[in-house]
């Protein structure tokens, strides 16, 4: 089958678009098992639409497109997209790196884009290509996702023919910090997947000390559906501030968990709903993966998943992550233990984050067993302050920004713990998921639709 | 008339707290209960840039960095 290339055209929904308030929108027609075919995928988006950049000085209409779109990457830190692919279009032979290593224990999205839909992503990565001038894709895939990087791969094959760049997998070890975009670099210049000191940055100098690209999955699936359907069709959904879709990884006692794609702004009781309802109550949830912050019980009935909304409780969407957390886990013990697995993640080259993680870790499990000397939530702060902005990546900071709104949300738990040790939930297996843990025993995720 | 200010810049993964630096440059750094360096943010005026590059030339990983301001002084 052939592939021709329409031309982008004006902002207007293209005819033939997709109704622009109907979701879902990336998880369209998503198979439960097999990856996508590229046939199907075109079946179902259309063909790719070709990126004319007339010569190095004139911007490709892309950018400006995505800049209408309000697109903001979906990799945590919500930076806008379009700022980064003028950034790197600036450069001299830059290089395109599609982040789907996904080292957030508690998502499942970018897993589920390169297990099922590896097509949208390559085409987010083909069209930023072309808008920014590179003639180089690299997708960097966890090695623990096995059925992502096999799809991704065959995906790659499957598309070889017709696409205008050179596609590359690259797998990344795992871990917390290998997606963070230096450790990507380094990783891809043949070095460790750990981090290094920036700036530069990696859109001044990445791979091979070229100009480099890097954004998440979602964000380059989110770009190739406002390639093909324009802006206005992007913001037909959302809220002003943050247009667009965006897949959730939902988890915890609700009754069908997994990867769910919402209306920013959509109710937590929505998504609830889509997924079967709760099975236990929720006595918190943790928004915005380990690096996020807790939202208490009471507040969940009026939660709106916008980070307008959510910054009044001093939260954000950051990646995607909603987990609920159940009225019968302890939340000083799921602390104590996320904790100590966030500081065994530092990559243990900077001094604050090797040494304040594992105190503070320490610090979590002290309270949580009763044995803690002292005014411990100073002492918490005091680390905290210790930490914070002191790693050469954001690490250190995700995790005070974590154990600090655990300290604030469970106050009187941990209190409790402080002062009279365990309490009888303490004794449960943990409810929030870690890779140790998880991996082999985690029921199948079937993403879902709603 | 603005004159250029500069600002002390660590790369926490290349220092390893021998904490030199801490002891040339007292002005502006002190050292964590890890041996770790702790810069102030304020910028360095002149008088203090001397000590500043001393501080830097000292540290044996060339962890500590005096880079130009930005922002006008
Ligand atoms: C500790 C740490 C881990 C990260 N891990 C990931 C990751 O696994 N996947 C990802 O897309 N971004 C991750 N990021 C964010 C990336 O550094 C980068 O900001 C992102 O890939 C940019 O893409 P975006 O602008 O499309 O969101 C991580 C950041 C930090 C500080
Ligand atoms: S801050 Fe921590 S995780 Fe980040 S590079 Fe330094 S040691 Fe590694
Ligand atoms: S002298 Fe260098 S290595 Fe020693 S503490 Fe200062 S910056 Fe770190």
């Amino acid at each position: 089958m052939s592939r021709h290339h329409a031309t982008v055209a004006e902002a207007a929904p293209r005819a033939g678009a997709p109704d622009g308030r109907s979701l879902p929108r990336l998880l369209a027609e998503v198979p439960s098992r097999e990856p996508m075919s590229l046939d199907h995928h075109l079946a179902v988006h259309g063909e790719l639409p070709h990126e004319h950049r007339h010569g190095r000085r004139h911007e490709s209409a892309l950018i400006e497109r995505v800049e209408r779109a309000g697109l903001r990457g979906r990799g945590g830190a919500g930076f806008p997209t379009a700022v980064k692919l003028r950034a790197v279009a600036h450069g001299r032979r830059p290089i395109v790196v599609i982040n789907a290593a996904e080292g957030e224990p508690a998502s499942l999205k970018d897993r589920t884009l390169s297990e099922l839909l590896p097509h949208l992503m390559l085409d987010g990565g083909e069209l930023a290509a072309q808008a920014v001038g590179a003639e180089e894709v690299i997708v960097c895939v966890c090695e623990s996702a096995i059925a992502g990087v096999e799809s991704v791969s065959a995906a790659i094959e499957e598309r070889s023919g017709e696409s205008s760049v050179r596609m590359q997998l690259s797998t990344v070890p795992t871990g917390y910090v290998a997606g963070q975009e230096s450790a990507l670099v380094n990783h891809l210049n043949g070095g460790p997947a750990l981090p290094t000191f920036t700036p530069p940055m990696p859109f001044e100098q990445g791979v091979r000390r070229r100009p480099t690209l890097i954004n998440n999955a979602e964000t380059l699936a989110q770009l190739a559906l406002i390639a093909r359907y324009g802006s206005t069709w992007f913001r037909e959904l959302g809220t002003p501030s943050q247009p667009g879709s965006a897949l959730v990884t939902l988890s915890g006692p609700v009754a069908y968990p997994g990867v769910y794609e919402i209306e920013h702004g959509a109710s937590l009781a929505s998504l609830i709903d889509a997924a079967g309802g709760t099975t236990a109550a929720a006595r918190a949830a943790l928004l915005g993966g380990y690096a996020g912050a807790w939202i208490d019980g009471s507040l969940l009935g009026g939660l709106s998943l916008s980070d307008e909304h959510l910054a009044t409780h001093g939260a954000s969407l950051g990646a995607g992550v909603v987990l609920l957390l159940s009225q019968d886990a302890c939340p000083v013990a799921e602390t104590a233990s996320v904790a100590r697995w966030l500081a065994d993640q530092s990559a243990r080259q900077c001094g604050p984050c090797l040494n304040g993680l594992d105190a503070l870790a320490a610090t979590v499990e002290e309270i949580a067993g009763g044995t803690v000397e002292g005014n411990a939530s100073k002492r918490i702060e005091r680390l905290a302050a210790l930490v914070r902005r002191r790693g050469a990546c954001g690490h250190p900071d995700g995790t005070v920004r974590l154990i600090l709104s655990a300290v604030e949300t469970f106050a009187a738990e941990f209190a409790d713990h402080a002062r009279h040790g365990p309490c009888e939930a303490c004794d449960r297996a943990p409810e929030l998921p870690l890779p140790a843990r998880s991996t082999r025993n985690a029921r199948r995720r079937e993403p879902v639709a709603f | 008339m603005s004159h250029s200010s500069h600002k002390l810049r660590l790369n926490p993964i290349a220092c390893e707290a021998h904490g030199m630096c801490a002891e040339l440059f007292p002005e502006r750094i002190s050292l964590d209960e890890w041996g770790y360096p702790v810069i102030a943010g304020e910028p360095i005026s002149p008088s203090l840039l001397s000590h500043a590059r001393r501080a830097a030339q000292a540290c044996p990983t060339f962890a500590l960095l005096v880079e130009k301001d930005k922002a006008p002084a």
